[in-house]
C-alpha cells in the first residue's frame, strides 16, 4: 500500500553567486527532477560579491522539499538555502502589471475596483487602463480575476518575492561593505 | 624544498606565459601525472604546450567517451582524480556518457574541453557545441572560463569540486583565445580555492552517540556498506574493519562497495539486491537495526520500497544531504564522510564497553546460516560447455595470489563477476553501477593499468559490451599496457535475453548478437595475443596462456549461450520475493507496475 502524502507549498529563497548559468543550474534542476515551479524570480542584491537572490515557490511531498532544499544546498555557487514557510513567519509580495481594454461603465468599475484594492493607475487611454498592485499572490489574483470580467485584459506578474519577518538578517549581503 | 629554490620558482611564476601553458601548470601544482585526451582545433595549444613538457604524460585515446572511462577507471583504482582532454563541440558531446557515468558512481575527473574563442561563441562556429549547457545536467559543476585571468583559479576550485564531498565530474570549458592569451601564473592565495564548496565531512559526535546505542540495542542488525566507503578512501574499509569484527554483525556490501570488507570475511553476506545473495536480501528484509554506510538505497537494491526492510530503524551515513531520505526514509541521518564516521563509530562503542548481545546475535546468525543452506549462487558445471559463473570463479581461483584489478562492462557477466570474483581489498573493482553503461570496462582498464603499471588487469567483458568500445585495443597496444579481455561470449545480449525470456515471453527481440569477428584475428590485428576457450577442459589452459603473457590479451571465452543470472529480485518485487532459479520462474509473474521499471 502506498500512503499519498499531501502536498505542501513552500517558499525557498536562494542566495547564489550571480555568474553565468546559475539560474540555468537551478531551473535546470527542478525540470531535470521533475520538481514543480510556482513561481521563481531572480535579481542581484548584493553589486559587491556580485550575488543574486532567488524567490521559489514550489509544491511538494515534504520528503520532495526536503530534496529540493538538499540538491540546492550542494551546488557550488549557491550560498545560502532557506525554506521561509518551515523557519518563521515572513512576508510574500507580487507586482502585478494589469492592462484592462474596455468602455463606459466597466471604466468606472474598473477604477473602483482598483481603489479598494490600492491599485495606481500608471497608464490610461480612452479605452484602457495599466493598474500596478502589489500583495501577496492571492490579494494579486483576486484582483486579476476582478478585471477579467470589465474587459479584454493583458497580465505581466513578477513573481513572489519573499522574506523573513524580525530583526535577523538570515541571508546577509555585503553591499557596500569593503570586499 | 629549500628557500632558494623557492625563489627561483618565484621568478620563474611570475613570468608571462600562455593560458595553455598555465593550465599544464596548474596541473601539475594539482599533482596531475596523466592525463587521457584526444586532440582537435580548439585545443591544439594546450597540444602544443604538453609537446614541451616533460612532467605530464598524455594517453591517446581512440574515442573521447573512453577517455572518460579511462579517467574514471585510474581515479577509482589509485584515489586521485582523473584528468581528461577533449576537443570542443563533437570532442566534447562524446564525452558525455563519461561524464554521466562518472555522476552516478561518484567518481572524480576533471574533463577540460576545447571552446571555440569566445567572440564567436553563440555565432553556431566550426565545431561550436553548448558545452556548458549539454553537460550542466552530467556534471557536478561545470565553468566556462572567461577570462584569461580566471582561468587558474577556476581549474583550483575544479579540483577541489571533483574530489571533496561526494566526488563527481567537473567540465572546465576553455576558448581557443583564453588558451592563447597571455598571462601571469596567479600564486594561491589561502583559503580562496576552498571557500565556495566545503561539504561537511565531521560526523556530530550526539549522533554517533545515538547510532552506537541503536546498534548497541539491536537484535537483528545489518550493516549495509556503499560505493561511499571506497570513495572516503582505504583507511574507511581498514575501519569498517575493525566495526565489523568488534560488532560481529552480518555485513553486506551494493556492487559499487565490493572490496570494502573482503570476501573472504565471515561476516560478509556477499551483494544484496536484484542480483545480490539469498542470505543478504533476507537479512536485509528480517533486520531490526540497519547501518548504511554510503550507500544510497538504490532502485536496484531496496527493490519494492514499500515492503523494503519493512521492520527495520535505520542509520544512514551518508556524505551528501541529497541521498538522505530520498528514496528511503531513515531514522537516523548522519552527514559525514563514511571513513570519519566508522573510526568514531569504533571508538564510541569501544568507549561505552560494547558488548554484543551474544544470545539474541547468535539467534540471528542461526537464521542466516540456514539462509545461507540455500546455497543461492550454485550452479551446474556439467558437460563440456563451459558455464559464465564457472569460467569467472576460475579467474578468481587462479589469481588470487596476485595484485589484481577488475573492470566489467554491463550485463550478465557484471553481475557474475560480482558474484563470483571476491575482492579482499577496495579499489580494485571497478564498474558501471548508476548509469549502466556498456563499453566501459575496457576503457577504464586501460586507466586502470597506466595508474597501476604492476596490477595484474582483466576486463570481465560481454561480447556485445566490448564491442562498443573495442577500438581502445589500438590505444593498449600502442602504449604496451597488458589489459586482459576476459570476454565472456553467449553471443546474446544476455541480460537483455534474460529479460524478454522473463517478462516478455521469450521473444528475443534484436538481442542476439550477430555479426561477431572472430576475436584472435581480431587481437591479432592489433598484434597481440587471442585465445580462445571451446569447452570447460580448455578454460584453466587458456587463463593461464592469458596470465602468462606480458602483454594485452584478448581471451574468448565461449560460454553456455542461454544461461540466466540468479538470484534475481524481478522488477517491482520485493527482497523476500527473490527467484532463486530457472524453476521458480512460473510460481511468481512479475507484476504490472514491474514491468514499467527498468
Ligand atoms: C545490470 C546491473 C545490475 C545491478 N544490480 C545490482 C545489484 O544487484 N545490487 C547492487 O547493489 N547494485 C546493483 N547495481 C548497481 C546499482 O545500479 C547502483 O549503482 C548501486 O547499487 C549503487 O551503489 P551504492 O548504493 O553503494 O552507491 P554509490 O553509487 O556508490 O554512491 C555512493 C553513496 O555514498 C555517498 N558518499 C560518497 N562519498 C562518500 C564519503 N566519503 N563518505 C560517505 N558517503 C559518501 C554518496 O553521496 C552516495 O550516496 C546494478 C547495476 C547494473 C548495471
Ligand atoms: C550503452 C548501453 N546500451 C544499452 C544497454 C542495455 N543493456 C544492458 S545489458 C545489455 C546486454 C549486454 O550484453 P553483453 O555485453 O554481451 O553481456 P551479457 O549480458 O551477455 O553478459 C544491454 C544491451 C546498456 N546497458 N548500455
Amino acid at each position: 500500500m502506498v500512503i499519498k502524502e499531501q502536498v505542501e507549498r513552500h517558499t525557498i529563497s536562494v542566495q547564489v553567486d550571480n555568474e553565468p548559468g546559475v539560474l540555468a543550474r537551478v531551473i535546470g534542476l527542478f525540470s531535470g527532477r521533475g520538481y514543480n515551479i510556482d513561481s521563481l524570480t531572480v535579481s542581484e542584491v548584493d553589486t559587491t560579491s556580485r550575488q543574486s537572490r532567488i524567490s521559489i515557490v514550489t509544491i511538494g511531498t515534504p520528503l520532495v522539499i526536503e530534496q529540493i532544499k538538499a540538491q540546492l544546498h550542494r551546488m557550488v555557487p549557491v550560498h545560502h538555502v532557506r525554506d521561509l514557510t518551515t523557519s518563521g513567519s515572513h512576508i510574500e509580495r507580487e507586482l502585478a502589471l494589469v492592462k484592462v481594454v474596455n468602455s463606459g461603465e466597466k471604466r468606472i468599475e474598473a477604477l473602483r475596483i482598483a481603489d479598494t484594492f490600492r491599485a495606481r493607475t500608471i497608464d490610461s487611454t480612452l479605452s484602457s487602463f495599466v493598474f500596478e498592485i502589489t500583495g501577496n499572490s492571492s490579494k494579486v489574483e483576486a484582483f486579476i480575476d476582478l478585471m477579467a470580467s470589465l474587459g479584454e485584459m493583458e497580465v505581466s506578474r513578477t513573481g513572489v518575492s519573499a522574506i523573513s519577518r524580525g530583526a535577523t538578517a538570515d541571508m546577509p549581503i555585503s553591499h557596500g561593505a569593503e570586499e | 624544498m629549500t628557500a632558494k629554490a623557492d625563489t627561483a620558482e618565484q621568478n620563474d611564476e611570475t613570468r608571462a606565459m600562455t593560458g595553455a601553458e598555465a593550465i599544464l601548470k596548474v596541473l601539475e601544482e594539482e599533482g596531475v601525472e596523466v592525463i587521457f585526451g584526444y586532440p582537435g582545433g580548439a585545443v591544439l595549444p594546450i597540444y602544443d604546450a604538453l609537446f614541451k613538457n616533460n612532467s605530464i604524460r598524455h594517453i591517446l585515446v581512440r574515442h573521447e567517451q573512453a577517455a572518460v572511462h579511462a579517467a574514471e577507471g585510474y581515479a577509482r583504482s589509485t584515489g586521485k582524480t582523473g584528468v581528461v582532454l577533449v576537443t570542443s563541440g563533437p570532442g566534447a558531446t562524446n564525452a558525455v556518457t563519461g561524464l554521466t557515468d562518472a555522476l552516478m558512481d561518484s567518481i572524480p575527473v576533471i574533463c577540460l574541453t576545447g571552446q571555440v574563442p569566445t567572440h564567436l561563441i553563440g555565432n553556431d562556429a566550426f565545431q561550436e557545441a553548448d558545452t556548458t549547457g549539454i553537460t550542466r545536467p552530467c556534471t557536478k559543476h561545470n565553468y566556462l572560463v572567461k577570462t584569461v585571468e580566471a582561468l587558474v583559479p577556476t581549474v583550483r576550485e575544479a579540483f577541489h569540486v571533483a574530489a571533496k564531498g561526494r566526488p563527481g565530474p567537473v567540465v572546465i570549458d576553455l576558448p581557443k583565445d583564453i588558451q592563447l592569451a597571455e598571462t601571469v601564473f596567479p600564486d594561491r592565495v589561502a583559503g580562496v580555492t576552498e571557500r565556495r564548496y566545503q561539504p561537511k565531512v565531521e560526523p556530530e559526535r550526539a549522533l554517533i552517540r545515538q547510532a552506537a546505542e541503536m546498534l548497541a540495542s539491536a537484535k537483528q542488525p545489518v550493516i549495509y556498506g556503499g560505493g561511499g566507503i571506497i570513495n572516503s578512501g582505504p583507511a574507511a574499509s581498514d575501519a569498517l574493519r575493525e566495526l565489523v569484527a568488534l560488532t560481529g554483525f552480518p555485513t553486506t556490501l551494493t556492487l559499487m562497495g565490493l572490496g570494502a570488507l573482503p570476501a573472504t570475511d565471515k561476516h560478509f553476506l556477499g551483494m544484496l539486491g536484484m542480483h545480490g545473495t539469498y542470505e543478504a536480501n533476507l537479512t536485509m528484509y528480517h533486520c531490526d537495526v540497519m547501518l548504511n554506510l554510503g550507500a544510497r538505497f538504490d532502485d536496484r537494491v531496496t527493490g519494492r520500497t514499500s515492503d523494503f526492510s519493512p521492520n527495520s530503524k535505520r542509520i544512514h551515513v551518508d556524505i551528501d544531504p541529497s541521498s538522505i531520505n530520498k528514496n528511503i526514509t531513515v531514522d537516523l541521518p548522519i552527514i559525514a564522510d563514511a571513513g570519519r564516521a566508522i573510526t568514531m563509530l569504533v571508538e564510541e562503542l569501544k568507549s561505552m564497553g560494547f558488548k554484543p548481545d551474544k544470545t539474541a546475535l547468535d539467534k540471528w546468525w542461526g537464521a542466516i546460516d540456514n539462509w545461507k543452506k540455500v546455497n543461492c549462487l550454485s550452479f551446474d558445471q556439467t558437460g563440456e560447455v563451459i558455464k559464465p559463473q564457472h569460467a569467472i570463479h576460475r579467474l578468481w581461483e587462479m589469481t588470487r595470489d596476485q595484485k589484481v584489478y577488475v573492470t566489467t562492462e554491463v550485463g550478465q557477466h557484471q553481475m557474475w563477476a560480482a558474484q563470483y570474483f571476491g575482492f579482499d581489498e577496495p579499489n580494485r573493482w571497478m564498474t558501471s553501477g548508476g548509469l549502466g553503461t556498456m563499453g566501459y570496462g575496457l576503457p577504464a582498464a586501460m586507466g586502470v593499468q597506466v595508474g597501476n603499471p604492476d596490477g595484474l588487469v582483466i576486463d570481465i567483458a560481454g561480447e556485445a559490451s566490448f564491442m562498443m568500445n573495442m577500438q581502445e585495443m589500438s590505444t593498449l597496444a600502442q602504449y604496451g599496457l597488458p589489459v586482459k579481455m576476459f570476454i565472456i561470449n553467449n553471443e546474446w545480449m544476455g541480460m537483455v535475453r534474460q529479460w524478454q525470456e522473463l517478462i516478455h515471453g521469450g521473444r528475443y527481440s534484436e538481442s542476439y548478437s550477430a555479426s561477431l569477428p572472430d576475436f584472435i584475428k581480431l587481437a591479432e590485428s592489433f598484434g597481440m595475443k587471442g585465445l580462445r576457450a571451446n569447452t570447460v577442459d580448455d578454460l584453466d589452459g587458456v587463463i593461464e596462456a592469458m596470465l602468462a603473457e606480458d602483454g594485452p590479451v584478448v581471451a574468448d571465452i565461449r560460454v553456455a549461450k542461454e544461461e540466466n543470472c540468479f538470484p534475481m529480485i524481478p522488477s517491482g518485487a520485493a527482497h523476500n520475493e527473490m527467484l532463486l532459479g530457472p524453476n521458480d520462474k512460473a510460481a511468481k509473474p512479475v507484476s504490472e507496475e514491474g514491468m514499467v521499471l527498468v
